[in-house]
């Protein structure tokens, strides 16, 4: 890295004592403050730090920290790899990631979705990863066609690689602005984002799922060189990988036949790359089990109805009963309208906790489902009632990490 | 259709749903069921005919393209229209609001031609009303003072034909001091999503329009939930 100004060499080390103190003095994870830091010293930072490595920019809806994680994981099989690992997927972020690792050759970095043409811009990287585009916290986020939009617009004017699922219209429709994609079939769960043509507003036409056109101006699904099918993964020579995640549900899936594809554009061929993606028990503390007492405490953390109907699908089986806490803080989008997007009819016949700052409005979404519920304050209650040794717990952002911080940041 | 039930029309589902829009179909249709009235749930896509024999009609909110393709389509359908000129109750939220009207605004507030159930004409402002909302509703519909979430540019001017729905307290609504507007048994609000659920007196007072009289229910966690959100907004 000796290309590296002497400015820029200067704020990496800044960042890095500035996330030295944060972490030091308990503020969090250390990996924002550093790079805001940073940024304040020298505004080309980020694209000095990824000057002659191979970046690969990881975007989406949900699962963007998981898939960081698997590709990161993935690449290690050619030596360190630079990454933001805790989530702070803004420039300053990036530029902690970076920093801290400017031996690093390989980076894999997670991108907000509204950052992603900025940051492509500034670090040329050789990769853009692309899964899904949903509804989430529209109070302060863009309207996700427009959002599209502008991926589109970047990638055209980009010689990145693309690595998306096809099985997402507006995505595919984003990547189609490369001349250089590979496509991916990673399934759609969340649809209701997806029945007009992002091209021309027409209707699309899904009856042969996952296949999907527009008859009116002819836009299709792009087709797939790597197809997830349950729990197979088929990769462009035709032959069939297990995937058997430690990570449950069809939405890691998803995110672990899409960094097989990102390794392979790497040069990680999927037997070698596999065994790396099932090392990955948890992400951030999503995941992760705690045991709280007798009881085994299982965290899901999900921000918006595409990620709640994901986590319902891993639920344990009954009797096992479920806490769902829900909160409006600024993190989470202050409108709570989300709720009614999700349907909670398959939680009927379990037993279900409701928490969080506005249990309220969950209250009232359960019971307009007709799902039988209990109101409590604390997440401990829900522990002390179970009734069985284990817990699932589906919380959205400030809600999981209240849970988190008041149960010791549990990774 | 099925003629006995209390039949909820909700109208472009796949254009017109952005917000939990949803929620308003679930909750008429708890409410009615609660009172013993039977209902029934259709769901027209963009690509079917609006049934004309539909009780409550419903219209959600959505992106400006959306928008303008769900406003073609339901001036070119008819089914609307007629449905409303024969007495069914209409609520339309956000897009929809402005979509009932003569005209509203494209992303550059070119005019568009609305389906013309409301004498109102909408644009765009100057900045988005993001926040909650509270509003004393016209006391000739007997409906206690409503409370949401707005997120919108839209500014809405009423004529003659349209009476206001509400006297804003906290937020933006029309842009005028006002918030939705009626005529009949049509009316528009910017209180998105589910401002039903959040407002039992409204849901109620449509179910009025279509049924008539009905008998009073518990408070449940409908009406709960609006002291809460109303002491939080009003401090
Ligand atoms: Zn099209």
């Amino acid at each position: 890295m000796s290309k590296l100004s002497l400015r820029a060499r200067l704020a990496a080390t800044l960042g890095l004592s500035a996330a030295r103190l944060s972490r030091a003095t308990g503020r969090g994870d250390g990996s924002v403050i550093g790079g805001r830091v940073a940024l304040k010293v020298e505004p080309d930072v980020l694209a000095e730090l990824s000057r002659g490595r191979q970046l690969a920019l990881v975007s989406a809806t949900n699962g963007k920290t998981t898939t960081t994680r698997l590709i990161t994981n993935a690449l290690r099989a050619l030596g360190p790899v630079a990454t933001n690992e805790f989530g702070a997927n803004m420039p300053s972020g990036h530029i902690t990631a970076l920093s801290s690792d400017l031996e690093a050759r390989n980076a894999v970095l997670e991108v907000d979705e509204k950052y992603l043409p900025m940051v492509l811009s500034d670090t040329k990287a050789a990769v853009v990863v692309l899964m899904n585009l949903s509804r989430d916290q529209m109070d302060r986020a863009s309207e996700i066609n427009l959002l599209a939009q502008k991926w589109r617009f970047a990638l055209r004017g980009s010689p990145a690689h693309v690595v998306a699922n096809c099985d997402e219209p507006l995505v595919a429709w984003a990547g189609l602005g490369s001349s250089n994609a590979t496509w991916v079939a990673a399934g759609q769960r969340w649809k209701e984002d997806s029945w007009c043509c992002p091209e021309c507003g027409g209707h699309l036409d899904r009856s042969a799922d996952p296949h999907w056109e527009c008859h009116e101006c002819g836009l299709r699904r792009p087709e797939p060189s790597w197809v997830l099918d349950g729990d197979t993964v088929t990769d462009p020579h035709g032959r069939k990988h297990e995937l058997r995640m430690k990570l449950p549900g069809d939405a890691n899936r998803a995110n672990a036949a899409i960094a097989l594809a990102t390794a392979a554009v790497f040069g990680v061929p999927p037997d070698n790359a596999l065994p790396r993606l099932r090392e990955v028990t948890s992400v951030a503390g999503r995941y992760s089990s705690i045991q709280r007492g007798p009881v085994e405490v299982r965290l899901l953390m999900a921000k918006n109805p595409a990620g709640w109907l994901e986590s319902f699908a891993i639920l344990d089986p009954p009797p096992v009963p479920v806490a769902l806490s829900v909160n409006a803080q600024v993190p989470d989008g202050r409108d709570t309208s989300w709720l009614w997007d999700v349907d909670y009819t398959v939680l009927r016949g379990r037993k279900v906790f409701v928490l969080g700052e506005r249990r309220t409005d969950l209250a009232l979404r359960l019971d307009t489902d007709d799902v039988e519920f209990e109101v409590i304050d604390h997440i401990d209650q829900a522990v002390a009632k179970t009734g069985t040794k284990r817990l699932d717990v589906v919380a959205n952002y400030t809600a999981f990490q209240q849970i988190r911080t008041e149960w010791g940041r549990v990774t | 259709m099925n003629d006995s039930a209390l039949r909820i029309v909700w109208i472009y589902p796949d254009l017109l749903s952005t917000y939990g829009d949803q929620g308003n179909a679930l909750i008429l249709e708890r409410r009615a069921r609660l009172r013993g009235i039977p209902t029934e749930i259709v769901h027209v896509h963009s690509s079917d005919a609006v049934p004309v024999e539909g009780d409550v009609y419903l219209l959600g909110g959505g992106e400006d393209r959306p928008q303008i393709l769900a406003a073609r389509r339901l001036i070119a359908d008819g089914g609307l229209k007629r449905a409303a000129e024969r007495g069914a109750a209409v609520l339309a939220i956000c897009a929809g609001y402005q979509i009932i009207g003569e005209t509203f605004g494209d992303d550059k507030d070119n005019p568009i031609a609305g389906v013309g159930l409301l004498d109102i004409r909408s644009g765009r402002g100057d900045r988005r009303a993001v926040g909650e909302l509270v509003a004393d509703v016209d006391p000739a519909l007997g409906v206690p003072r409503i409370t949401g979430f707005e997120n919108h540019q839209g500014r809405t001017q009423l004529g003659p034909g349209t009476t206001p729905l509400s006297r804003t307290v906290v937020g933006v609504g029309n842009g005028d001091g006002f918030e939705g507007g009626y005529a009949g048994h049509v009316v528009g609000s910017y209180l998105h999503g589910p401002a039903l659920p959040r407002n039992p007196g409204l849901a109620d007072l449509l179910l009025r329009w279509t049924v008539g009289e009905i008998p009073p229910l518990p408070p449940g966690w409908g009406e709960r939930l609006r002291e809460e959100r109303l002491a939080a907004a009003i401090g």
